[in-house]
């Protein structure tokens, strides 16, 4: 198909793509290069590629990095891994507890008076006016041994002593839960707010009750809002650093946490890199399945 | 004779404020009711309290002899087929046919059955494996009238059914409608501020006017024996002259009015010198340059407006003492004589006049 822009527009299209290419493609390719150096001759990470000294020319790519990512050990799966499997689970776990939180809280703000929707946003966006690191330091307030809840339920008499909730995968899941609810809720509710209310009249109306009506026509049309939030959560949960080097315990070591330490305690940038490409990979290559999948479904629908 | 659906005394106030005011309403089994009037009129409150989507603030609403004001709207065995449609948009046209039938938890071969039948019914079957935004505005409104109709309801509500549907495609639809709504034989109560869909489509209407019914009868009735002023002006276009009773006998009355002596062939109840209206119907009146030989309701003015419609022609009148009256006459020729209206042209004197049958005294 031939595309005939005016000037103007193909501006306007084209500086995303120049954003995205700058900011975006160049630093992945960068880091690709990098993670195709051998560490060990201490070559130059930023050599170029292909040898031309010889008599014929020599691709130099060291795969090296990424084979030693998945078989470190022949006795299980290497760190790595672990730290894949062990981030995913937690981002999966940090993704279903906005959902679950994030729903409800979505559906009051589009259903409530048109009035107060603004302060009740406001409030949802309100934390981000406080410096993230601070708002983790305070659940470590709350959630440590000697903390506020602690003391509360102490007070209360529901425990004799203190839980041990910090540095735990719980303290860890309640972190990222709180800080990346607003990620669900917001486009959860930009969603919900535009549904038409007289197709639940009309599912009341062919016999469904509240309930079902729900489940059988809110929930389905809200499908594109659950996705694009759990996308928002889901993805940078995955590559978190800061939340569980905090808040999380020594036992649950995450993917950011292997990537800063490759990085900067062993000062290995190409298995740094070759880390972060092959998250890229295992969270971009099923996203690029979905909506494929979900575009043939579209059209012979 | 009870009615099969009946409003008592029907109320609902929104804040204090009564959109639908003391309504009773008797509707008969197989009838299609019209609720006619502007927007605002409470027309769309009590066909929301009908499907149970609104709680009366008081009164009874009985159908087939139960009290259903306080039923749920899943639990009533009636349907309606939404203004600009509602159908579910993730929903293919066969499952939105199925919803209802689903819901009543029937056998899965049964349901098949019925929704062939219902698609049938609506000559959609080949589009069954669509979604709704794959059809043209006229398939939606079959489909939701499917929908509605699928599972069998005792009253069909229909809230401006042909409202979305630009002008052409209405007058065949409208058609298409009836003929399906009378093959099935349900009792419908449609809502409607379009005056021509309600006068083709119902036996009988209800026209409101602020909450209230004003008058309630058959599209005739509404036409040529309108009770008040709002509804002969609502209904139609017609001519009204404000003027007082100065004869009332048994067979004949006539009305005093600025523009001179009305003669009706009919009596009223009512006192000498009591404050009434004159209704006549624009087409009810004759225009002629030649002065006719008639004794009674023969006026004279001068022509200040003529707007051609093809099938007809009218005319504005502006009678001595500056009122104007609208005359409607059909252009049965092509040519132009000299007795014909076509020869009439801008300020010209003229006569007109009409039959003693033709007006109608209005008192409210």
């Amino acid at each position: 198909m031939k595309l005939l822009l005016n000037p103007g527009r193909r501006f306007v299209i084209g500086v995303p793509y120049v954003w995205l290419l700058l900011f975006f493609v160049l630093p992945f390719l960068i880091l690709l290069r990098i993670s195709v150096t051998d560490m060990g001759n201490s070559v130059d990470p930023f050599a170029p590629l292909i040898d031309t000294s010889g008599d014929a020319w020599r691709l130099m790519l060291e795969f090296k990095n990424y084979i030693s990512i998945f078989s470190d050990r022949v006795d299980g799966p290497t760190i790595y891994v672990e730290a894949y499997k062990t981030s995913l689970k937690y981002a999966a776990l940090t993704t279903l507890l906005c959902l679950v939180i994030g729903y409800p809280f979505a559906y009051f703000l589009a259903r409530c008076q048109p009035s107060i929707r603004p302060v009740l946003l406001m409030l949802v966006m309100l934390p981000f006016w406080t410096s993230f690191l601070l708002r983790i330091a305070a659940w470590k307030g709350i959630l440590a041994d000697q903390g506020v809840l602690n003391n509360l339920l102490l007070w209360l008499g529901v425990i004799r002593e203190p839980m041990v909730m910090l540095y735990t995968d719980v303290s860890m899941l309640v972190g990222m839960t709180y800080v990346y609810l607003p990620f669900m809720i917001l486009p959860l509710y930009a969603n919900l707010v535009k549904m038409d209310m007289r197709l639940l009249e009309a599912a009341h109306d062919l016999g469904a009750s509240g309930l079902r009506a729900f489940w059988l026509i809110t929930v389905p049309l809200s499908k594109a809002g659950i996705i694009a939030g759990c996308m928002l959560v889901f993805i940078p949960a995955v590559g978190e650093f800061v939340i569980p080097s905090l808040l999380g315990g020594a036992e649950n070591i995450m993917i950011g946490r292997v990537v800063w330490d490759e990085m900067f305690s062993s000062n290995n940038w190409p298995r740094a890199s070759a880390l972060s490409v092959v998250m890229i990979v295992v969270i971009l290559v099923p996203l690029a399945l979905y909506y494929r999948f979900k575009d043939a479904a579209g059209k012979s629908a | 004779m009870a009615g099969y659906l009946q409003t008592d005394a029907l109320v609902k106030r929104f804040d204090g404020v009564a959109a639908v005011d003391n309504v009773s309403l008797t509707i008969n089994k197989g009838e299609i009711f019209a609720l006619l009037g502007s927007s605002g009129c409470g027309k769309s409150t009590l066909l929301r309290m009908l499907a149970g989507f609104e709680a009366p603030t008081s009164g009874r609403i009985m159908l087939a002899g139960s009290d259903i004001a306080a039923m749920p709207p899943y639990e009533r065995p009636i349907n309606m087929m939404f203004q600009s449609y509602a159908l579910f948009p993730h929903l293919t046209v066969w499952d939105n046919i199925a919803f209802g039938l689903k819901r009543e938890r029937m056998p899965k071969a049964q349901i098949a059955q019925r929704v062939d039948e219902m698609l049938d019914l609506v000559q959609l079957k080949e589009f069954a494996q669509r979604k709704p935004y794959q059809l043209s505005g006229g398939q939606q409104q079959r489909v939701a009238l499917a929908r509605s109709l699928a599972k069998k309801p005792q009253l069909l509500l229909l809230d401006e059914p042909l409202g979305a549907l630009d002008k052409k495609l209405r007058e065949r639809t409208q058609f298409e409608l009836l003929n399906i709504l009378e093959s099935v034989g349900v009792t419908c109560v449609m809502v409607t501020h379009d005056q021509e869909e309600a006068m083709a489509m119902a036996s009988r209407i209800a026209v409101m006017s602020r909450g209230r019914v004003l008058q309630v009868g058959t599209p005739k009735e509404i036409y040529e024996y309108p009770n008040c002023r709002f509804v002969a002006d609502f209904i139609g276009t017609v001519n009204l002259w404000e003027g007082t009773l100065a004869v009332d006998a048994a067979d004949r009355c006539e009305v005093k009015t600025a523009n001179g002596l009305v003669s009706m062939g009919h009596g009223v109840s009512g006192s000498l010198d009591m404050a009434c209206a004159v209704a006549i119907r624009p087409e009810k009146i004759t225009i002629s340059k030649i002065r006719p030989a008639v004794a009674v309701n023969l006026f004279t003015g001068t022509v200040k407006e003529i707007a051609y419609f093809g099938s007809y022609n009218t005319f504005i009148v502006e009678v001595p003492g500056g009122a104007t009256v609208k005359i409607l006459q059909a252009n049965t020729s092509r040519y132009t004589s000299p007795v014909s209206a076509c020869d009439i042209t801008w300020n010209d004197a003229v006569f007109f006049w009409f039959d003693v049958t033709a007006p109608v005294v209005l008192t409210q």
